[in-house]
């Protein structure tokens, strides 16, 4: 009789693997992209398809150079939602050469230049959209306007989307202006607000036509979306609440007080929360937990840190959103945030800090 | 009276209970098997020493082992029968390696020995009950097996607050505490009783899961009915609520804490089987003779609990209750999340073996292959212990040993809860344990440099004063050499040195073969204690971890002492041997003879000195070994091992001065005794410098990045380098003063002198080649065994190999008649080195080799594993090859030389 010989435990949960991890956050953002396909029209889409592709071809490449086995990590996921992050966070008309050149950056330097899933300091889909929106400044900041507000009125059909995304230009009756997507395209609310140019809060509400009723509710509805699937992330637990809670109250709690020092001048915590990537961010962005902070209280000071970071950014640094540089800034810190917000250990009167042994008599 | 708990643990997991299966039948009872296996060790501490012999009969309950220290515990029959075997057997431990059990062959009669209950135990005192469970083999039957004794033995020192009684059996599957709370409530309830009134704790609690409700009913009753004081608490099912930490935790709010025991808070923890056996053993007078198991698992179609005689065979069991053979994949001893796979069947039943689960491929599939750590943290929300698993994982990846330990690694009570959780099915314990057990290694290896550096600088600063002493001793020796010439016709002093070699030979081969028991007795000990403390630290049971981990140090040193000894009476018995085979031929040489039976007479006293020293340290050591903490014997024996290095320098010294006389037994000391005086000093300065330089590389051989180590081969090698310089002077002087007399000499000395060298040198070959032969021996037995001290056997057997080699070499150097004194001199000078080389070599072959074991073992061990931990191997690996090397390099240099 050959009994296996292992050691304990004996026993693993069932189903839980990573690829369900990466399934489930993957079918979290659904809705959230189906809110924006359904606002903006079919580019998010497009760009979501573009950039699968692109991640899947780069993934294995990269594994074949490694000499992994392809078929045991593409199946975790990962890839396809590195791709899917970063295409949810692009304009949707940005050209698909633009995707390609994030996507693979993401993948090829970003995660397996590191070592591959779980060794990459820095989330990879926000080191290829920083990458892009440095180098691609302008087709990275112009973003569709809600269509009510446009002067196109209407969503961009498929087969414009397409020939848009692929060529660079769109033609046909459904244009009202055959040769330029001016028509559909409009500052974010948030890049409005940025460059109101001495114009009083209520004045740039009142005028500049990305800060209309419309255009504002499309992104609050896409916010919406997203919240709706970060909290179906937490009941799965998939994520914890400490995270997006910290860093979502960070950024209100910040905005709150500037905005009550100077409500001319400042945004409501409101407009901070529900008109950038705020939930994007705070939900599928933050949370990546291979470049996180790993334990709960270290998660808190991460958030926070990045709330205030995209605060700081958006206020008076030169992005308009600033999503991707402050979870960036954050990835920095996270080790060390780890080693200094350990929790305190069963038979231990408090928490061990810093990587120094000693000082710690229980 | 029924209380839900009030406090919570952090973590925990919710698999699969699993429990019903096993409670569909009734409490079962298997008829006897043919044979039952008793292990000497079925708890934490030392094996039981066994009372019984072979072809014994026993009565049930008769006490078959004792105590053997005071970690230890009694063992009894479980039924009337035959010894019918003492020997080494399969037992159920994680190491998988045999112990001696005793094997008992039942008459079926059953036949009682007279029981002795404690009537009127409520008006004996503690230690009187305490004594009593002790002899009655009362062990804790939880898991880990510690003596109830010592647990109840430190509650005399503190005021209990708490006597806490764990029923939460929260491992899947398990459900013998559930069968017996149903079966033998009341005897549990008295069983706490005994206990209260030995502990007398403030309160009492009995922590029990939600899932077990007929056992909370039938407790709640049986507390009413007999109207005890206890509360009986009911915690969710959650694990690990049963781990004693968490239980603690969970029942009280308090926390255990870290490195320390519930008893320092104020709290004992019971096993509610360990209750129920003390009853037995209080209103009884039944010893722990059996137990209840579950047997369960897909593969077992009738699963249930059974009552079974400690000894059991577990086939017999699998057999009793209907198992498939051909579905059963895996075996394990306990629960599936803190269990242990065994691969034979024949283990006993023991103490603590509360389940035994035959799984099927589709129960326990293997695991799935491991994924990178995705840093998600679901192994911290599950640790029950506040760790961060995923750190500690990677710092034991990365071997950043002090990382992990400040991470708190070592309050990881291997639950297994993050491996439960984990996504990419990282088998996190795994990790765990192996990072443990080498900062364990490396700790200990830190103890033992510190004795070592002790030890040399008291050896160091004995030298010293030696020296000057053995300055006086030379002159008086020369003084007396000198008279002894004139005494050389009396024919009184013949037969003395014959005798004196001969009984200086009985007295070292007695010695040696004293020593070899000891070392063999150290040895079994120490593996037993190290077994032990696998056991102690897979439970978790920090307390046991720690005194074990003192045993095992204080075994370490005194194994490496008696090694030593052994190896310089190995020398001694050689030379002495040598003396008394040469000792005949020398009757014709009165002159010589003389001096000689001086120093043959010193050397006996050496020696009676070292034998005394020995069995006095022995005498401390046992004294020791029983009260462990005496500070006072601990210095005794340092005292005594200081002794015996003195002894062993003294007798090393006459033997040399024996040696030299020998040798110079050609010579015409009258004549150039200040010259041959000279050179004598300058040859034994050399002998003790090349030992010393050995000994060092050796040293620093099996711990090459010790810096002490190193600058003391740097300083042994210069004075050896001083001590040859001196040797050649000495030499060339010697040279020219025997040209002068070569005349008057040449005829009647030399011819002796090399008949006798090479006599001795052909001994010494064979000698050397015996022992070398035993040592293979040895290797293929620890091969088959695959023990640990098989890489040292090795080393061993090519240092053998080498001395050999150069024993030959020196042999056909002699034979080819190069019989000039000088230049067979200069000859030892040359072949030292290269010998020193040779013996280099050998050892870096036998670290290549055990490394490259090792990386074998762990590509076996599986794929994933081999990835993280060849690592460090591989490493090691080139090192090693390295060495190979340069060895060999200078091993060819030297040759062309
Ligand atoms: S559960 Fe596994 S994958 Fe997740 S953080 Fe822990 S070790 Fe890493
Ligand atoms: S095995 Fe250790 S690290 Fe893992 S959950 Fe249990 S206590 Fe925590």
């Amino acid at each position: 009789m050959a009994l296996l010989r292992i050691t304990s435990p004996h026993t693993q949960r069932t189903g839980h693997r990573t690829a369900w991890i990466m399934q489930m956050v993957i079918l979290a953002t659904l809705p959230g992209l189906l809110v924006q396909t359904w606002l903006f029209g079919w580019g998010t889409f497009i760009q979501v398809l573009i950039a699968i592709a692109t991640a899947l071809v780069c993934e294995a490449a990269v594994l074949k150079l490694r000499g992994r086995s392809i078929m045991f990590f593409l199946q975790d996921y990962s890839a396809v939602l590195t791709a899917l992050l970063l295409a949810l966070a692009l304009p949707p008309s940005v050209p698909w050469w633009l995707t390609v050149t994030g996507v693979a950056f993401s993948i090829i330097v970003a995660k397996q230049l590191y070592g591959g899933l779980g060794n990459n300091p820095f989330n990879p889909a926000m080191i290829g959209y920083a990458l892009l929106l440095v180098s691609f400044p302008v087709p990275m900041t112009q973003w569709f306007g809600a269509y009510e507000v446009t002067a196109a009125n209407e969503v961009m059909a498929f087969t414009d989307s397409i020939k848009l995304i692929f060529t660079g230009a769109i033609e046909g009756a459904h244009a009202v202006d055959a040769y330029t997507i001016d028509a559909y395209t409009m500052a974010t609310p948030l890049d409005a607000f940025k460059h109101k140019e001495g114009l009083m809060s209520s004045e740039a509400f009142a005028t500049l036509p990305a800060l209309q009723p419309a255009n504002i509710n499309a992104f609050f509805w896409i916010n919406m979306a997203y919240l709706a699937g970060g909290l179906f992330l937490l009941y799965l637990r998939v994520i914890t609440w400490h995270t997006p809670v910290a860093l979502l109250s960070a950024l209100a709690i910040i905005a709150g007080f500037f905005y009550i020092i100077d409500s001319s001048n400042a945004a409501s915590s409101w407009f901070h929360l529900t008109t950038g990537a705020a939930m994007f961010g705070a939900f599928f962005i933050a949370t990546d937990p291979v470049s996180s902070c790993t334990s709960n209280r270290g998660k808190l000071f991460y958030g926070a840190g990045i709330g205030i970071l995209i605060y700081i950014i958006r206020t008076w640094g030169g992005y308009p959103d600033a999503i991707a540089f402050a979870v960036l800034l954050m990835n920095f810190a996270a080790p060390f945030i780890d080693y200094y917000a350990q929790p305190r250990t069963y038979g231990h009167k408090e928490a061990k800090k810093g990587l120094k042994t000693g000082g710690d008599n229980p | 009276m029924l209380q839900q708990a009030q406090y919570g643990f952090h973590g925990g997991i919710h698999p699969p209970e699993n429990k019903t299966q096993s409670l569909q039948l009734p409490l079962g009872q298997p008829p006897l098997a043919d044979r039952l296996i008793l292990p000497l060790g079925q708890h934490i501490g030392q094996a039981s020493q066994p009372l019984v012999q072979i072809g014994e009969h026993v009565l049930k309950g008769q006490p078959i082992a004792s105590n053997n220290g005071f970690v230890s515990s009694y063992l009894h029959a479980p039924t009337s029968g035959t010894i019918v075997e003492i020997s080494e057997h399969q037992v159920p431990h994680p190491s998988g390696l045999p112990e001696v059990c005793i094997v008992l062959q039942p008459d079926h009669q059953d036949q009682w020995i007279e029981r002795q209950p404690l009537v009127d135990w409520q008006t004996l005192s503690a230690t009187q009950i305490i004594q009593h469970l002790s002899s009655m083999g009362i062990v804790g039957m939880g898991g880990a097996g510690f003596p109830t004794q010592v647990k109840l033995a430190g509650s005399e020192k503190h005021t209990i607050q708490e006597l806490i009684i764990n029923a939460a059996e929260c491992e899947p599957y398990i459900t013998a505490d559930d069968m017996l709370m149903r079966e033998k409530t009341d005897a549990l309830i008295q069983g706490i009783q005994v206990l209260q009134h030995l502990a007398k704790p403030e309160k009492t609690l009995i922590g029990i899961e939600d899932n077990k409700p007929t056992a909370i009913e039938r407790l709640q009753d049986s507390i009413k009915r007999l109207g005890a004081n206890i509360q009986l608490i009911v915690v969710p099912t959650k694990y690990p609520s049963g781990g004693e930490k968490q239980l603690i935790q969970l029942l009280t709010g308090k926390e255990v804490p870290s490195g320390g025991l519930p008893v320092d808070i104020g709290i004992i923890c019971q096993n509610v089987g360990t209750c129920v056996a003390v009853y037995d053993a209080v209103h009884l007078g039944q010893p722990l003779i059996s137990r209840i198991t579950t047997l369960t698992g897909n593969a077992i179609s009738a699963a249930q609990n059974v009552e079974v005689p400690l000894g059991t065979p577990v086939s017999h069991l699998l057999q009793y209750a209907d198992f498939d053979a051909t579905e059963l994949e895996r075996l394990v001893i306990g629960g599936p999340m803190m269990g242990f796979t065994i691969a034979d069947t024949s283990v006993p039943v023991i103490k603590t073996t509360n389940c035994i689960l035959a799984a099927t491929k589709k129960e326990l599939p293997q695991p799935a292959p491991e994924q990178a750590c995705i840093r998600c943290g679901m192994c911290e929300q599950a640790c029950p212990a506040g760790l961060l698993p995923q750190q500690l994982l990677w710092f034991s990846k990365s071997q950043e040993h002090d990382k992990a330990e400040h991470h708190n690694l070592f309050d990881c009570i291997e639950c297994g809860a993050c491996s439960y959780v984990c996504p990419s099915s990282i088998p996190l314990v795994q990790y765990y344990r192996h990072s443990k057990s080498t900062i364990r290694e490396a700790r200990e290896a830190a103890v033992k440099a510190d004795h070592a550096k002790v030890r040399f600088e008291a050896r160091k600063a004995r030298i010293e004063a030696e020296a000057a002493e053995k300055e006086a001793k030379r002159q008086a020796n020369r003084a007396k050499a000198a008279a002894s010439t004139t005494k050389a016709a009396a024919p009184a002093t013949k037969p003395a040195p014959e005798k004196a070699a001969a009984t200086s030979a009985s007295d070292a081969q007695t010695i040696l073969k004293k020593l070899k028991v000891e070392l063999a007795l150290t040895s079994t000990k120490l593996n037993k204690a190290q077994k032990n403390l696998q056991a102690a630290q897979e439970s978790g049971d920090s307390d046991t971890v720690a005194t074990l981990q003192g045993q095992i140090a204080e075994l370490e040193q005194q194994k490496q002492a008696v090694q030593q000894q052994l190896e310089s009476t190995h020398v001694e018995s050689t030379h002495v041997d040598n003396a008394t085979n040469v000792a005949t031929p020398q009757t014709n040489k009165p002159a010589i003879n003389a001096s000689t039976s001086v120093t043959s007479a010193e050397v006996k006293k050496a020696k009676v000195a070292l034998a005394i020293a020995s069995t006095s340290l022995k005498k401390v050591q046992k004294q020791l070994a029983e009260t462990p903490d005496d500070e006072a014997l601990k210095e005794k024996e340092t005292a005594q091992i200081q002794a015996i290095a003195d002894a062993e320098k003294a007798l090393q010294d006459a033997q040399q001065a024996e040696t030299k006389l020998d040798a110079a037994d050609g010579a015409s000391p009258a004549k150039k005794p200040a010259i041959s005086d000279a050179l004598k000093k300058a040859k034994v300065d050399l002998a003790i410098a090349t030992t010393h330089l050995k000994k060092a590389h050796e040293k620093l051989a099996a711990d090459p990045d010790n810096e002490e180590l190193k600058a003391r081969v740097t300083s042994r090698e210069e004075k050896l380098a001083a001590a040859k310089q001196a040797l050649e002077q000495a030499q060339t002087q010697d040279q020219t003063h025997e040209k002068t007399q070569e005349a008057t000499k040449e005829a009647t000395n030399t011819a002796p002198v090399n008949t006798d060298a090479l006599k001795q040198a052909k001994i010494d070959l064979a000698m050397a080649k015996a022992a070398n032969k035993k040592v293979e021996k040895a290797i293929e037995k620890a091969k088959e065994l695959d023990l640990p001290e098989l890489a040292g056997l090795e080393q061993q057997h090519q240092a053998g190999l080498a001395r050999i080699q150069t024993l030959e070499q020196s042999l056909q150097d002699m034979n080819q008649g190069k019989t000039q004194t000088a230049p067979a001199a200069k000859k030892v000078q040359v072949d030292n080195p290269q010998k020193q080389l040779k013996i280099d070599h050998a050892l870096a072959k036998a670290a290549l080799n055990k490394v490259k074991r090792e990386i074998e073992n762990r590509r076996k061990d599986g794929a994933s594993e081999a990835e993280l931990n060849t690592q460090g191997l591989l490493d090691k690996l080139a090192q090693c090859e390295d060495k190979l090397a340069a060895t060999e390099r200078q091993m060819a240099a030297s040759e062309t030389e």
